[in-house]
């Protein structure tokens, strides 16, 4: 089991004292293991502390309770393995496209000489597709351009894992595709282990082998994992057409509607340590034959009658 | 309008100086009732008193005065006869030390008060006691410890730079963007590098605008402290007209005074702007 845990979250926990006295539970006892070269989504509402999670995971905020390890190695503040990209990009506006990237790959290779430095981080300029935009400063590019530079920063410590926080969130939709597909491409090509929180359910899909669902705060848990089964080589141009999106998307967005608010009520046995995994249409499509069988055979998981639902309208 | 909006209010400008100038001209010049009196006495009096003629200098007297001190800037003819230059030379030299030993210490007790939340709280009580004395008030304590006036002079500029230059440190290293520092936390830069990489340029245009304040108020603190101390200095040499009623000087003394002040606050304005970065 652990051989197959490269990042696992143990049992952690966030308080933070209320202002009237005792304290404000933001999540609790959250377990949660991911293996290497998985691309994991997490979603939720707003203040359920995803956040938070994804700090702890890069070190910058401590968790009240629990631990997380990565690697056989519990998280002691930031590393330079883990490499974060942040919703507001941070990039340093008083360096260039160029000298933001070097910083990175300087902190992390300290005595390579500067040529070196510079060939390195102009490597994954490039990689992210700004070549000939080495030598502007943040506030001449366009904000898709500074999240490529983000990520081209991230990218360049060669870390084992990246954290991305709503990368994409402050973009307009084309970028974002554009970006979507270009992390997509790189993650694939480098094998890198990727955790990131996105709002967006298309984008979870499109990205994520894994989503993580979480339910409201405070006191949020993680619901379920919808273990993504769009193949690996999906395209995005016609990701949405395959059989099994729907199911997976009205399953996403049936647990953020409705299920999230209620869902530690409606779960008497919940398992904080064995999140259920869903799969969802998967099961039923090897075996439903005929419309008038499905309803039977899918009343035990509501993944089925998505799946059914989307070849009724198909054949209607 | 054709013409842009710099070239309209340089119009405007250049007229107002002309009236501004006419009407002092027209104000200071002779002209009143000619006195009645004895021709020895007369001569005696001069033309203040047998022709009404005011004692303030018009524009034209004050123009040729500054010719005069401006031909000759350097030239040293004893304790109380120096050129204009060289009394200008002495303020900025003391304005000059005393500032930059007030950048030496604020600077870096402005980055330890915004960097520590300890410092900050427990030398709050003392920044907020000294800062509102005014410099002259600390020029006996000077002149007593110091045993110079020079120095005092130079001391009393310390003083009053160090404020501004180490509350503007203080706030500017602690609002730096707490994503930059997380910048530098995720790739594990360590304390010293991240001050000078992140922390020294991310608030270097605050701290450039507290040195530009700190240096308005030292170079209106010099031409007081140097009236105290006298010697050299244009404060000094401001007083030292009064007392020989040469009100003449005295204007073009306060002419240069701005001029000179102006120059310095420029000089700061072109430092922040290389350290300012667009958003």
């Amino acid at each position: 089991m652990a051989a197959g845990k490269f990042i696992s979250i143990e049992g952690i926990s966030k308080r933070f004292p209320a202002p009237g006295g005792g304290k404000t539970t933001v999540f609790e006892d959250l377990w949660l293991s991911m293996q290497r070269g998985e691309f994991t989504c997490i979603i939720g509402h707003s203040g359920c502390g995803k956040t938070t999670v994804l700090n702890i995971l890069a070190g910058l905020d401590e968790p009240t309770d629990g631990a997380v390890i990565v690697d056989n190695q519990a998280i002691e503040g930031p590393s330079i393995d883990r490499a974060v990209i942040f919703q507001s990009h941070a990039l340093l506006p008083w360096r260039t496209v160029l000298g933001n990237v070097a910083y990175a790959v300087s902190s992390k290779w300290r005595r390579w000489p500067r040529a070196q430095v510079e060939a390195h981080a102009k490597k994954f300029i490039d990689l992210v597709g700004l070549a000939g935009a080495e030598h502007k400063r943040p506030a001449e590019l366009s904000g898709g351009m500074k999240q490529r530079v983000g990520i081209a920063r991230a990218l360049s410590i060669e870390p084992k894992i990246m954290l991305m926080d709503e990368p994409f969130s402050a973009l307009d939709a084309l970028t974002r595709g554009t970006l979507q597909d270009e992390v997509r491409r790189i993650c694939q090509t480098t094998d890198q282990t990727v955790f990131m929180i996105t709002h967006d359910v298309d984008e979870a899909i499109y990205l994520a082998d894994r989503v993580v669902l979480m339910t409201n705060g405070p006191g949020a848990v993680l619901g379920e994992i919808v273990d993504n089964p769009l193949p690996k080589d999906r395209k995005r141009h016609d990701f949405h057409r395959h059989p099994l999106y729907y199911g997976v998307r009205n399953h996403i967005i049936d647990f953020l509607v409705t299920r999230s608010k209620t869902f530690v009520a409606e779960t008497p046995d919940y398992d904080r340590r064995h999140i259920k995994v869903v799969r969802p249409g998967v099961l039923d499509a090897a075996v439903v034959v005929s419309a008038d069988e499905a309803p039977q055979r899918a009343a035990g998981g509501q993944s089925g009658r998505e799946f059914f639902r989307y070849f009724e309208g198909e054949k209607r | 309008m054709s013409l842009s909006l710099g070239v309209r209010a340089a119009i405007v400008a250049v007229g107002l100086l002309i009236i501004f100038l006419s009407v002092w001209h027209i104000a200071t010049r002779g002209g009143g009732p000619v006195a009645q009196m004895d021709p020895e006495y007369a001569k005696l009096m001069g033309a203040t008193a047998t022709q009404g003629k005011s004692a303030m200098p018009g524009p034209l007297d004050v123009g040729a005065k500054l010719f005069e001190l401006l031909r000759q800037p350097f030239y040293d003819k004893g304790p109380n006869d120096k050129g204009i230059g060289i009394q200008l030379a002495y303020s900025i030299a003391r304005v000059g030390t005393g500032y930059l030993l007030a950048v030496l210490v604020a600077v870096p007790v402005g980055f330890l008060i915004g960097m520590s939340q300890l410092m900050s709280r427990a030398l709050d009580p003392f920044i907020q006691i000294l800062k509102p004395i005014s410099p002259l008030a600390w020029m006996p304590l000077a002149l007593y410890t110091i045993k110079d006036s020079g120095l005092s002079a130079i001391f009393v500029i310390f003083i009053c730079s160090l404020w501004p230059m180490l509350i503007n440190t203080a706030f500017g290293v602690a609002s730096v963007r707490k994503e930059w520092i997380n910048v530098a936390r995720t790739l594990e830069v360590g304390t010293l590098r991240r001050a000078f990489t992140i922390i020294l340029p991310a608030a270097a245009p605050t701290i450039l605008t507290g040195m530009r304040i700190s240096i308005g108020i030292a170079w209106l603190v010099i031409v007081a402290a140097e009236m105290l101390v006298g010697g050299t200095g244009i404060g000094y040499f401001v007083w030292n007209e009064w007392n020989n009623l040469s009100i003449t000087n005295v204007i073009n003394a306060i002419l240069l005074i701005g001029v000179v002040g102006m120059l310095l606050d420029q000089v700061l304005a072109r430092l922040a702007h290389l350290v300012t970065f667009p958003e």
